[in-house]
Formats: structure tokens, C-alpha cells, sequence
């Protein structure tokens, strides 16, 4: 679509001056140019719309991903259209006006200085290109709640659902832990997520930056020591594995801090909520009480309750008629240091 | 060589420099010069660490540390002022302070020039010329070592440490390289020429910040002696505050580095304004001096944003400032945004002069004008100013503000607009021409492919929901090799193929710079190609580790990675052979140019032009049987010299030695 209109400035403008010059009749180039440009865009947009773009990561474990592939895959299309269009053109100068083909000398002066209306076609498309970019990026962050990214702590693109499970991502040199506030806060070196349902992760870091990157979810925010950085995903019904990265340099073992998650039905993961907080019960009452964020001076004895305010959390009650157990936990936890240096 | 040059400065009455002295007659090894600045870099070293202990010992901050921040940073401080001092950056300032009048010598004339300190603007590029490709190659064979590491998934060459050593010395030389590659060499030697000048504006200004470069060299690789940097280039806090010793190298070589960019910027900003040629309009300007210009404007306003938090981050190292620590009331935020907020503008600082060389060299080989040369100006300053308001787009992910991603959206794709006005003007060149497939040319012509594939995913990765996928992985690796390797290195070896002729007045070999261009183009694309698919199947950058089913993949780009290597050695060889070994005088003018530099005697004697030249026309008439003469090297007087330029306010026409 763009480089029609440039390719068709190309050659009206400057058609005039040059017909009298060369000995034989000059050829259309814009009919020429046109043609192949036409084809080869049509046919590569073809072939990634029908054939690649289905498997263009991140895949459609989750609305968010799916809505990145679609991203994905319509600014490949219009990238396309340009490269082959700019890529056609240079093989074509090359090849029509080298100097070994021995034309015409070329003639300067002012026709061939500048070209008003060409200059004009080319701001005015690449402007509505970037426009056209800016408001489909737009709204393909807005519509998605941010589109997988981290939001910070004051997200603004929430998900209108009172039943978003809030799962805590807490990184820290080299791993990843999980906690769940909804099964008295139990920590697990292992995420396990329900199907469809929306998901509200809290990333946060207890030392350096890291990057919580959940590949096949599409979602990806930065673990800052002292932040609680919030992305919501929609699981849809696809079941199965996906991976887990961290995405930010973090020391020297960076390389090898990652794992994977697992995504299970609603029924399988309060099976499994409720069977790990039991086996966890031990362990859980000696983590410091469930905090939007974890750092050594903050975290008193009787610690920094949850500030839920803002938004909705999971509901056992509602969604599985259990109850959030009460505790009370004094040990404030202890591998949480950030900077035992001074 | 012999050109009389004491006519001028005797017009400039009582500034009339004393003998210097290199005519004194002194051998060479007396007096000032990389020896003596080395052996006064390495005193300053054992000083500033002895005083560091002195003053801090005992105070570290970690526990079980070996070593002592305050004493490796006042180590690493005192051997840069000792290093400078002994090369004589100070003399001047001191002389003056004591009283004295400063002692001017102008360059030997004989090779022992490059290694001293010299205000001649040509001799400054030849050192960077040098300085920047011994960079270049030593970070080019650190890549090779990441390559040879990412060979396997799991079977390791290096210990993990290591490696991330590896990775960091690689970015970083190679940043703090890029920032310089055009500006230091063609821009200092080129500049002056093209735009009629005897000499820079600030000659020391100038040669301190080769000196501040080339200290940045030493001080960067002294991070493998003390055990590296964790961070990679970016030095991301807090993980810079955790990091050995080697994160004070990160910090005092990035800082000098910085403060050479930021000289070198104001340098040149300061000539390009004032002391272009009578007639030289900002309209007659050569595109590669809109490159410059531009391009010192963004290294003058946003380098100082990296010392100030360069300087944060020594403050948290030594005096346990905590600036970057959350906990602490400080903010992991503040480093990210001040870095790139000099960041964004640097990858510009890495774009720009890029754009300016091919826009230069493409009409010389097409016999045509360039093709709307107003627009390939606004371009240049519509990236440059642009540049400055993007710099978030690199914190998408990083939880802040969310509010700010549609604005940084919008203005990161904005940029593409005064980007691709870059390829209008190269496109509309080509149209109808006569194009010579000669080195300089092609090396261009790569530019515009490899810059297309580069400038294309940028857009990709302005898109917040694409980015969050591609954001941190390989994509963004291969994003900014297309755009600094590709667009503006292989501009870089377009303008030294284009320019050596003039700038050493030998001839390269044809041949060999073919087999040199084609194969780095071919197996930089095939080595950087696969890592847009490496990322996009999720590979974080910076891992030694990796899903064992990319290793075809990575072992593609591996063996592609030492075939460009190997390139290097092509042009190596070319280039030590065709300067040293057996040198062929070049033509006056090779390529048919009308530049103004090519219109100079070659060697360019000192101080350029016997009288200052007035400008006619800008040099892109090709093409035209009646073109105007570019420029008049022997105007007869100045009355002339002022009505020639058309009534434009004509620049400061007496050089000035001080």
C-alpha cells in the first residue's frame, strides 16, 4: 500500500526532463517496479498470514499472547510490503543503472536535485504508516490490560473481573518462588496456574533487577527490588507447560535462572493449591507474612500486610467456597537479605 | 608540506607562537609522549591507590571483599590524571597559571607526531583512525569469544563469571568505540577541510579528548585484572553496587570515555558553527558535515547525563550513597532512566554519522546530485532532536508509569519518519543514475539493506504487546547489531575506503576490498539474521545456557560470527600492505569527487588552506555540463570572498592559533 504511491512518484516526476536524452525509448519503470513489487508483497504477506503467522511465538496459551502474535504477525504483513518494495528498488537501480550497462550519463540540475511531489507522497505516507502504527499499538495494549506487560504497582489497565487470582513472583539471585496469597500465602518453586481465568502476577525482586518473563503467557515485567510490578494474563483453555525465564542481567548466573510453569484446570489447580498449602503448612509459617514486597528493614516481626486495595482478589468463597486461612507468623524470613554489606 | 604557514599567524598581532620544540632539535624520546604518559598513568595508579588504603582502608563494602573501592577508584582517578599529565594535556593550563607563555609546537614531521600530544586536527585522526579499529578488533575478538561460547547449550568453555566478563568488556568497548568510530577519525580529520577551515575551534579541547579516549581503552580492559563487571554495558543498579572491583573500571572508563565524547562533541559543534569558509551556507553545507554537526550536538547535551550517573554510581561504590538502592531510599529507577536518557541519544550518536557518510559518498558514484538535500538535513535533525524523547521505550517492561508507553510508542515510531526521509534521499539518488560499483559504494549500498532490516524490527520492538515478547531477548540483540554493526560500521568502512586515499594518499586494493566487503556483508547477515529467530524463540540475552533445541541455530551464528571475523583480517591485511608494506601513491582525486576536500594537495599540508577558500555551491553537482566551481581556493581578497557568498554572513576568516 505505502510504496505504491511512493514507487508511482518515482517515476512521474522526473519522466520529463530525461525523454529526450537517452537513444532508446526509456522504459516504464513505475509499471515495471509496480509489478514485481506488487507480487512479491502480496505473495510473502500470503505466506506469513497463512502459513508462518499461526506459529509466531508467543503462541495463544493466553489472550495476551495471542493479541502479541496478532501484533506480531500485522506488522510483519506491513513490513513486508516496505522492505520488498525499498529491497525491489535497489535490485532494480542496480541492475537498470549500473555503470557498466553503459547508459546515459545522468542529468543533474535542479530536476534531479528535488522533486516536490515525491518528497511529498514519501512524508505524507511514512507519517500515516507511523500513525496508523501508533493507534494499533494503542489499542492493542489498552484492549489486552496492558498486553502482558508489567505495570507497576498503580496498574491502570486492570481487568473488569471481580475473580483475577493474584500470584506473587518473587526473584531473587538465581530463582524464582511463587507465592499464593489466596492458599495462606504458601511459597512453591514451582508455578502452577488455573485455565481461563485471569491472573494478576506481582513481580518483585529481594536483591538485583530481574525480569519475570513467562514466554508462552506472554507476559514479561521487571523484578525491582523494593516494587511491586503487576502483569495480568488471561489464561485461556490451553493446557500445558511453559517456560520461564529471567530477562534482565542479573549476575553471573543469569544464564541459568529459569524454569517452567504449568497451566491445569480450574479443578486440578485447587486440588493442587489446597494439597500444597497443607504439605507446605511447616515451612509457610516461618516466611515472613504475605507482602506486596520484601525488604529486611520493611518487614517488622509483625510484618507489612497485604494491601489488597485496588483491586479484586481471587475469591475462594466465590469461585471454590474455601476460606483464606488466618495466621499468625513472627520469624521474619531470613534469606531475604538484599545487601548484608555495610 | 613545506607550506608557509607564519604569514597568518603573524596577521594575528602578538599571539605569535615562539619556536617550538620540535625545532629545537631535541631527540624525539626527550619530551612528552606515550612513554611518559604510560609511566606517568601507572605512578598515578600506585598514588591514588596508595592514598585510597590511606584514607579508607578497612572501610569496605562487603564483608569478606578483598579489596577496597576507594582505593581502586582513586587508583583508577589519579592514573587517568597521570596519564593525561604525561602526555601533556596540562601544559597549557599550567604554563598559563605559572605566568609563563605556553610553549607551541607544531607536529614533527615524521611519525613520532602520533604519539604525542598534537592540536593538529589531521594528526588527532590519525590516532583515533588507529585507536578506534585497535577497539574495534579487541572487542571484536571478545564477540568471538561469546560465539565460541554459545557453541554448545550446556557444555561451558568458561565459568559463568567469565563469561559475563566477556560480555561486558564486548559491549562496552564496543559502545564506547561506536560513539567515537566516525566522529573521532573522518569527523576530526574531514571536518576542518570541508568546511574550509585551517583548523578546529578548540584545538586541545580536541587533542584532550583523543587523550581521554584512548586513557578509556586501558582503564575499560584493567576490569578483566580485577575480576570484571556483572552487568553487561548497561551497569544496571543495583547489581552494579554489588559488583568486584572491576564494576570501578565499568564506571572511571565509561566516565573518561564520556568526557572525551563530550569534548570531542563541543569541539566540533563549536568549528561547524563558526569557522565555516566564506559562502559555506548552512544550504552548501556537505551532508557528512550535517552528520557531524548533529551528531555533536547530541554528544555535547547527552554524555553529561552518563557522567552525572557515572558519578552517582562511584558515590554508592565509595561513599555508600545507596542512590540506586531502594531499601535504602534510593531508587533502581534512577540509574535506568539517567542511562538512557544518554542511552537513546547514544544509539543516535551511532546512527547519524552513518546516515552522513553514505549520503555523502552515494552521488559521487552515480554521477548524480543528491536527490533532496533540505530533506536529508531535517532528517539528520529531526533524529538528532527526537532522539532525545524516546528513552523509555527501553523501560517498557520495567513497571514504570504505564501511563508513558502510548507517548513513547508514538514518539519512538516518529523517529521513523525523519529516518526514512535518509532512504528517500538515497533512493531518489540512484533513480535513473550511473551507479560504480566501487568499495566505498558498495559498503554504502550494504547500509541501506542492513539499516532497512535494523530500522524495520526497531518499529517491532516500539510496540509494547510485540515488545513484551521480544523485549531482552536475542531479537533486540540482532535489532541493534543490524543497526550499529550493519548501519553504521559498514558506513564506517565506506568512508575509509572513500576517504584513505586522501587521508593517507595511497590506494587501497581494489580487489582485496571487494572480497573484504562481500564477505562481511554476507556473513554479518547470516550471523546476525538467525538471532532475530534465536530471540524470537525465546533466548535472553547475556545467558551462557540455552534450550538445547536452538543450538543449530546458535551454532549458525557461531561459525557465520568467526567468518566475519575472519573478514577483519582481509581488510587488515589490505590495509597494512597498501599504507606500509607496498604503498602506491594515489590519484589526486580517485572517485571523480567535487568535495572540497578532494580539491586540497594531498597530503593536506598544516593548517590546510594557504588562505581561507570561498564557497560557491554545494559540492552535489554532478551531472551538469555548466556546474558552479564548488569553491575557490585562491580568492584573491576578501571583499571578493564576501561577495561570492551571496550576502550570507561570512565565518570568522583569520585563523586564530589560541
Amino acid at each position: 500500500m505505502s510504496d505504491d504511491i511512493e514507487s508511482q512518484g518515482w517515476t512521474r516526476a522526473p519522466a520529463g526532463p530525461t525523454a529526450g536524452t537517452g537513444a532508446r525509448r526509456e522504459p516504464h519503470h513505475f509499471r515495471r517496479l509496480f509489478a514485481m513489487w506488487f507480487v512479491v508483497s502480496l505473495a510473502g504477506d500470503l505466506v506469513w498470514w497463512f502459513v508462518v503467522g499461526p506459529h509466531v511465538p508467543p503462541g495463544t496459551m493466553t489472550t495476551q499472547a495471542r493479541g502479541a502474535q496478532f501484533d506480531f504477525n500485522v506488522l510483519f504483513l506491513a513490513s513486508w510490503v516496505v522492505v520488498s518494495g525499498v529491497c525491489i528498488y535497489l535490485g532494480y537501480a542496480f541492475y537498470q543503472w549500473r555503470a557498466s550497462r553503459g547508459g546515459p550519463d545522468p542529468v543533474g540540475g535542479p530536476a534531479a536535485s528535488s522533486n516536490v511531489r515525491v518528497q511529498t507522497i514519501w512524508i505524507t505516507t511514512t507519517t500515516l504508516i507511523v500513525i496508523a502504527a501508533f493507534i494499533f499499538g494503542t489499542v492493542q495494549l489498552i484492549l489486552p490490560q496492558g498486553a502482558g506487560g508489567g505495570e507497576g504497582p498503580d496498574p491502570i489497565w486492570k481487568p473488569t473481573s471481580d475473580k483475577v487470582l493474584p500470584i506473587q513472583v518473587i526473584a531473587q539471585q538465581w530463582k524464582f518462588t511463587y507465592r499464593y496469597p489466596t492458599f495462606g500465602g504458601m511459597e512453591t518453586s514451582t508455578l502452577v496456574i488455573p485455565a481461563d481465568t485471569w491472573i494478576a502476577f506481582h513481580v518483585t525482586s529481594i536483591d538485583v533487577i530481574h525480569d519475570f518473563w513467562a514466554y508462552q503467557l506472554g507476559v514479561k515485567a521487571d523484578a525491582n527490588p523494593d516494587v511491586d510490578d503487576v502483569a495480568y494474563v488471561h489464561t485461556s483453555g490451553q493446557l500445558g507447560s511453559f517456560t520461564v525465564r529471567c530477562d534482565e542481567l542479573c549476575g553471573i548466573w543469569h544464564g541459568a535462572m529459569f524454569d517452567y510453569g504449568k497451566v491445569v484446570t480450574k479443578t486440578q489447580f485447587m486440588a493442587w493449591g489446597s494439597r500444597t498449602e497443607r504439605a507446605n503448612a511447616d515451612n509457610t509459617k516461618y516466611l515472613p507474612p504475605f507482602a506486596w514486597t520484601y525488604v529486611p528493614t520493611a518487614n517488622t516481626t509483625t510484618g507489612v500486610t497485604a494491601d489488597t486495595s485496588g483491586q479484586a482478589p481471587y475469591s475462594r468463597i466465590e469461585k471454590y467456597g474455601a476460606t483464606p486461612a488466618k495466621k499468625t507468623v513472627t520469624s521474619p524470613k531470613t534469606t531475604s537479605s538484599t545487601f548484608t554489606t555495610t | 608540506m613545506t607550506v608557509d604557514v607564519a604569514e597568518p599567524e603573524a596577521a594575528h598581532a602578538g599571539a605569535v607562537p615562539p619556536p617550538g620544540r620540535a625545532a629545537t632539535g631535541r631527540p624525539a624520546w626527550l619530551g612528552q609522549h606515550l612513554g611518559t604518559a604510560v609511566l606517568a598513568g601507572v605512578g598515578g595508579y600506585a598514588f591514588g591507590h596508595y592514598l585510597g588504603n590511606l584514607i579508607a582502608s578497612g572501610y569496605v563494602r562487603v564483608v569478606t571483599a578483598a579489596w577496597n573501592d576507594v582505593a581502586i577508584v582513586l587508583g583508577l582517578l589519579f592514573g587517568i590524571l597521570g596519564w593525561l599529565a604525561g602526555i601533556g594535556a596540562f601544559n597549557y593550563a599550567l604554563a598559563k597559571l605559572a605566568g609563563r607563555e605556553p610553549v607551541h609546537a607544531d607536529d614533527p614531521p615524521n611519525w613520532t607526531k602520533y604519539f604525542r600530544y598534537s592540536v593538529e586536527h589531521k594528526t588527532v585522526g590519525m590516532q583515533y583512525l588507529i585507536m578506534v579499529l585497535i577497539f574495534f578488533f579487541t572487542a571484536g575478538l571478545l564477540a568471538m569469544g561469546i560465539r565460541t561460547e554459545l557453541l554448545s547449550p550446556t557444555t561451558h568453555i568458561y565459568g559463568p563469571g567469565t563469561y559475563i566478563e566477556i560480555v561486558g568488556e564486548h559491549g562496552t568497548m564496543m559502545m564506547m568505540m561506536a560513539s567515537s568510530l566516525v566522529v573521532g577519525p573522518l569527523g576530526n580529520w574531514l571536518v576542518p577541510i570541508m568546511i574550509g577551515s585551517r583548523r578546529m575551534a578548540f584545538p586541545r579541547v580536541e587533542a584532550s579528548s583523543f587523550w581521554c579516549f584512548s586513557a578509556g581503552y586501558i582503564v575499560i580492559l584493567s576490569a578483566l585484572a580485577l575480576g570484571g563487571f556483572p552487568t553487561g554495558w548497561t551497569g544496571y543498579a543495583p547489581l552494579q553496587n554489588q559488583g568486584s572491583a572491576g564494576m570501578d573500571s565499568y564506571l572511571l572508563g565509561f566516565g573518561i570515555v564520556g568526557a572525551g565524547m563530550i569534548l570531542a562533541g563541543f569541539n566540533i559543534f563549536a568549528t561547524i558553527v563558526a569557522y565555516r569558509a566564506p559562502g559555506l551556507t548552512w544550504g552548501r553545507l556537505p551532508v557528512f558535515v550535517w552528520g557531524m554537526v548533529t551528531t555533536s550536538f547530541l554528544l555535547t547535551l547527552a554524555t553529561p547525563t552518563l557522567v552525572v550517573a557515572i558519578y552517582f554510581g562511584i558515590l554508592d561504590r565509595t561513599a555508600f550513597t545507596e542512590l540506586y538502592v531502594n531499601a535504602h531510599g534510593g531508587s533502581s529507577y534512577l540509574w535506568e532512566n539517567l542511562f538512557w536518557f544518554f542511552g537513546h541519544p547514544e544509539v543516535y550518536i551511532m546512527a547519524l554519522p552513518g546516515f552522513g557518510i553514505v549520503a555523502e559518498i552515494i552521488p559521487v558514484f552515480t554521477g548524480k546530485p543528491l536527490f533532496a538535500y533540505r530533506i536529508a538535513a531535517a532528517g539528520m535533525v529531526g533524529v538528532g532532536l527526537l532522539s532525545f524523547f524516546v528513552w523509555q521505550h527501553h523501560l517498557f517492561m520495567s513497571g514504570i508509569n504505564p501511563d508513558m508507553r502510548p507517548l513513547f510508542m508514538l514518539t519512538t515510531e516518529l523517529i521513523s519518519i525523519p529516518t526514512g526521509f535518509v532512504y528517500l534521499v538515497g533512493l531518489g539518488t540512484l533513480y535513473k543514475a550511473k551507479i560504480r560499483f566501487e568499495p566505498p559504494m558498495l559498503f554504502c549500498l550494504a547500509m541501506y539493506f542492513n539499516f532497512l532490516i535494523g530500522g524495520i524490527t526497531g518499529v517491532f520492538q516500539s510496540d509494547v504487546p510485540v515488545d513484551v515478547t521480544v523485549h531482552g531477548s536475542f531479537f533486540v540483540l540482532a535489532h541493534f547489531h543490524y543497526t550499529i554493526l550493519g548501519g553504521l560500521v559498514f558506513a564506517f568502512f565506506g568512508g575509509v575506503y572513500y576517504w584513505t586515499p586522501k587521508l593517507t594518499g595511497r590506494t587501497l586494493n581494489r580487489k582485496l576490498s571487494i572480497w573484504h566487503f562481500w564477505t562481511m556483508f554476507i556473513f554479518f547477515n547470516l550471523t546476525f539474521f538467525p538471532m532475530f529467530l534465536i530471540g524470537l524463540f525465546d533466548q535472553p540475552r547475556r545467558v551462557f545456557e540455552y534450550a538445547s533445541d536452538l543450538t543449530t541455530l546458535n551454532d549458525f551464528a557461531s561459525v557465520s560470527a568467526f567468518c566475519l571475523g575472519a573478514s577483519f583480517i582481509i581488510f587488515i591485511v589490505n590495509f597494512v600492505w597498501s599504507i606500509w608494506i607496498d604503498p602506491k601513491r594515489a590519484p589526486a582525486n580517485p572517485w571523480g569527487s567535487k568535495g572540497l576536500e578532494w580539491q586540497t594537495p594531498t597530503p593536506v599540508p598544516p593548517y590546510n588552506f594557504e588562505r581561507i577558500p570561498v564557497v560557491y555551491a554545494d559540492p552535489y553537482h554532478y551531472g551538469e555540463a555548466d556546474a558552479p566551481p564548488v569553491a575557490d581556493l585562491e580568492p584573491a581578497n576578501l571583499a571578493f570572498a564576501s561577495a561570492a557568498s551571496n550576502g550570507h554572513r561570512a565565518a570568522p576568516v583569520v585563523a586564530d592559533a589560541d
